[in-house]
């Protein structure tokens, strides 16, 4: 489709005097994955919900594939896939009769469900279990299943919230290389709402920061860490003091110092030098053992948003 | 319409015939009570329909309902599977629709079952005389009324399944309402006059029950559809 795939307008959604989603205006091209990063409570899985059109906006208003949230919702939800807060699997069903359940919702015929179950629980590693009831699987295990149940009807679209929270870093690196391998193969484009910002950083094009329900601010991760966070280097040694901040803070390029045990770090305005610092801090009696430069992490942006967002 | 097959499909394979041979356990027992038991008890007489097989097949199943029904959502809510099924095209009409029936075929299936069997053992054990079979008229009158009250006790424990947050506090209210129900229908029985029961003949009287009990089901449905609100019930 032409255009964005979702466009929020001032869309608000409050609870009493909760404001859960507030003046939220976004658009989401289509074809990417689109992270939706907040703390929690923030107000994404709402902001979800909304676009679902399984909650009325209190104000504003916002289309999902061309289709009003209020008045076509039921258009949206057949053409959408969603993982929402928990898998949402029936335990005492199979794993294939729990996508087969969701083909039948979908109006897939009957040949078209085999195949397209199969096809994704073999791509998923989890043909072989497909007959075991859900409630026997490891929870990694039944949250690959609930993103092929997402895909199953090719959906255009996908919803993801949080698909990894609560899970141990070896399970959520697996189950991130699965979703970006599935997502790139089915060329869908993913609204993924998640705390992890390592996650972001690895599947998503374009990120959303969202804070008390209101959007902070939107871009590519790249373009995110510039506006936001700008170079950076990270000197590792000995005999940091308050001189040798306080030194280096005097300094133009230099737009922010901060000491760690041995690490200082150091944030640059443009692509400053960094060898005379290094000399001003080797002579405020500071012993470098090694010196790093890159660029700020999402995190830094994250976290430099919601300090900004504080004060 | 096949919107209603998948929720009736999707409810056999959850809920009904989940846990293998185990799930067996439950129509085996009413079954062999209702329609081996009770008949090889009462032989011969159990083919005239007496009072005690007609009320046995109007409550069976209606017991067998109310301990599935209140369990429809806020069991789904329980297990975190509701929200899922609000988000995908499933239609309100059909998700409530499809749990009612599902469950009222159960049972309902089961007391045919269970009469179906109780006759053929009857006749088989008999060693004179021609084959038997219920009288048609009460035989017919059963089986509409055992449908009329099922479907009352699965709209009535949807509806409580919709406003709780859990199956087992969906059960204690139904049961409760249960006995309520069955203590206020006694006492409406009592006050009305003897002569208005003398005036009418057993059709005729069978006809208003049925009438009653039929509004009663629209009424209780009509509710169970309008409460059905995807908004109220993601928020809850």
């Amino acid at each position: 489709m032409a255009g964005p795939i979702i466009r929020t307008e001032h869309l608000s959604r409050f609870f009493s005097t909760v404001k859960a989603v507030d003046d939220l205006s976004l658009e989401v091209p289509a074809g990417i994955v689109f992270g939706f990063l907040g703390p929690n409570g923030a107000g994404k899985t709402t902001t979800i919900h909304l676009l679902l059109g399984l909650l009325e906006p209190t104000q504003g208003q916002a289309s999902v594939l061309g289709f009003d949230t209020r008045t076509q919702a039921d258009e949206i939800r057949t053409r959408i896939g969603a993982l929402l807060e928990f898998a949402g699997l029936y335990e005492r069903m199979s794993a294939e009769d729990n996508l087969d359940l969701y083909g039948r919702i979908s109006h897939m015929p009957a040949a078209e469900r085999r195949a397209r179950i199969k096809e994704l629980l073999t791509h998923l590693d989890l043909w072989d279990r497909r007959k075991d009831p859900v409630g026997k699987w490891s929870r990694g295990m039944k949250q690959k299943l609930a993103v092929a149940r997402a895909l199953l009807h090719h959906p255009p679209l996908i919803f993801l919230d949080e698909p990894t929270a609560g899970f141990d870093p070896v399970a959520a690196a697996t189950l991130r290389t699965d979703l970006a391998s599935l997502v790139a193969r089915e060329g869908v484009t993913v609204f993924l709402t998640t705390h992890n910002l390592t996650e972001a950083e690895k599947l998503c094009a374009q990120v959303g920061v969202i804070r008390q329900g209101k959007l902070l601010t939107v871009g590519n991760p790249d373009e995110l860490r510039v506006r936001t966070g700008g170079p950076q280097a990270e000197i590792v040694g000995d005999g940091f003091n308050d001189q040798t901040l306080a030194l280096l803070r005097e300094r133009p390029e230099v737009a922010n110092v901060a000491l760690n045990n041995s690490h200082l770090t150091i944030e640059l305005r443009g692509e400053s030098k960094i060898g005379p610092l290094i000399s001003l801090i080797v002579k405020s009696g500071g012993e470098v053992e090694e010196v790093r430069r890159g660029k700020a992490s999402l995190e830094d942006v994250f976290l430099t948003l919601m300090e900004e967002e504080n004060t | 319409m096949s919107d209603i097959w998948t929720m009736m499909w999707k409810e056999s394979k959850d809920l009904l015939f989940q846990g293998g041979w185990r799930s067996l356990i439950r129509p085996l027992f009413v079954i062999g009570i209702m329609g081996i038991y009770l008949p090889l008890q009462l032989g011969p007489q159990w083919v005239d329909l007496t009072p005690l097989g007609m009320l046995l097949l109007l409550w069976i199943p209606f017991f067998v309902i109310i301990s599935f029904i209140g369990d429809a959502i806020a069991g789904e809510r329980e297990r975190h599977t509701l929200e899922t099924l609000l988000a995908s095209r499933m239609p309100d009409r059909a998700i409530l629709l499809g749990k009612i029936v599902a469950t009222v075929v159960y049972a309902w299936g089961m007391g045919i079952l269970s009469l179906l069997l109780g006759l053929i053992l009857v006749d088989l054990l008999r060693t004179q005389g021609n084959w038997m079979f219920y009288p048609l008229d009460l035989f017919v009158d059963a089986l509409v009324l055992s449908l009329l009250v099922g479907v009352l006790g699965a709209s009535a424990g949807v509806l409580i399944s919709l406003r709780v947050s859990t199956a087992r506090q969906a059960q204690q209210i139904l049961s409760v309402s249960t006995i309520v129900f069955v203590f206020g229908v006694t006492f409406v029985l009592r006050a009305v006059p003897a002569n208005v029961f003398s005036s009418l003949n057993y059709s005729q009287f069978l006809l208003i029950v049925m009438a009653v009990i039929a509004v009663l089901d629209g009424i209780l449905l009509g509710l169970s559809l309008v409460s059905f609100q995807r908004s109220r019930l993601i928020l809850s």
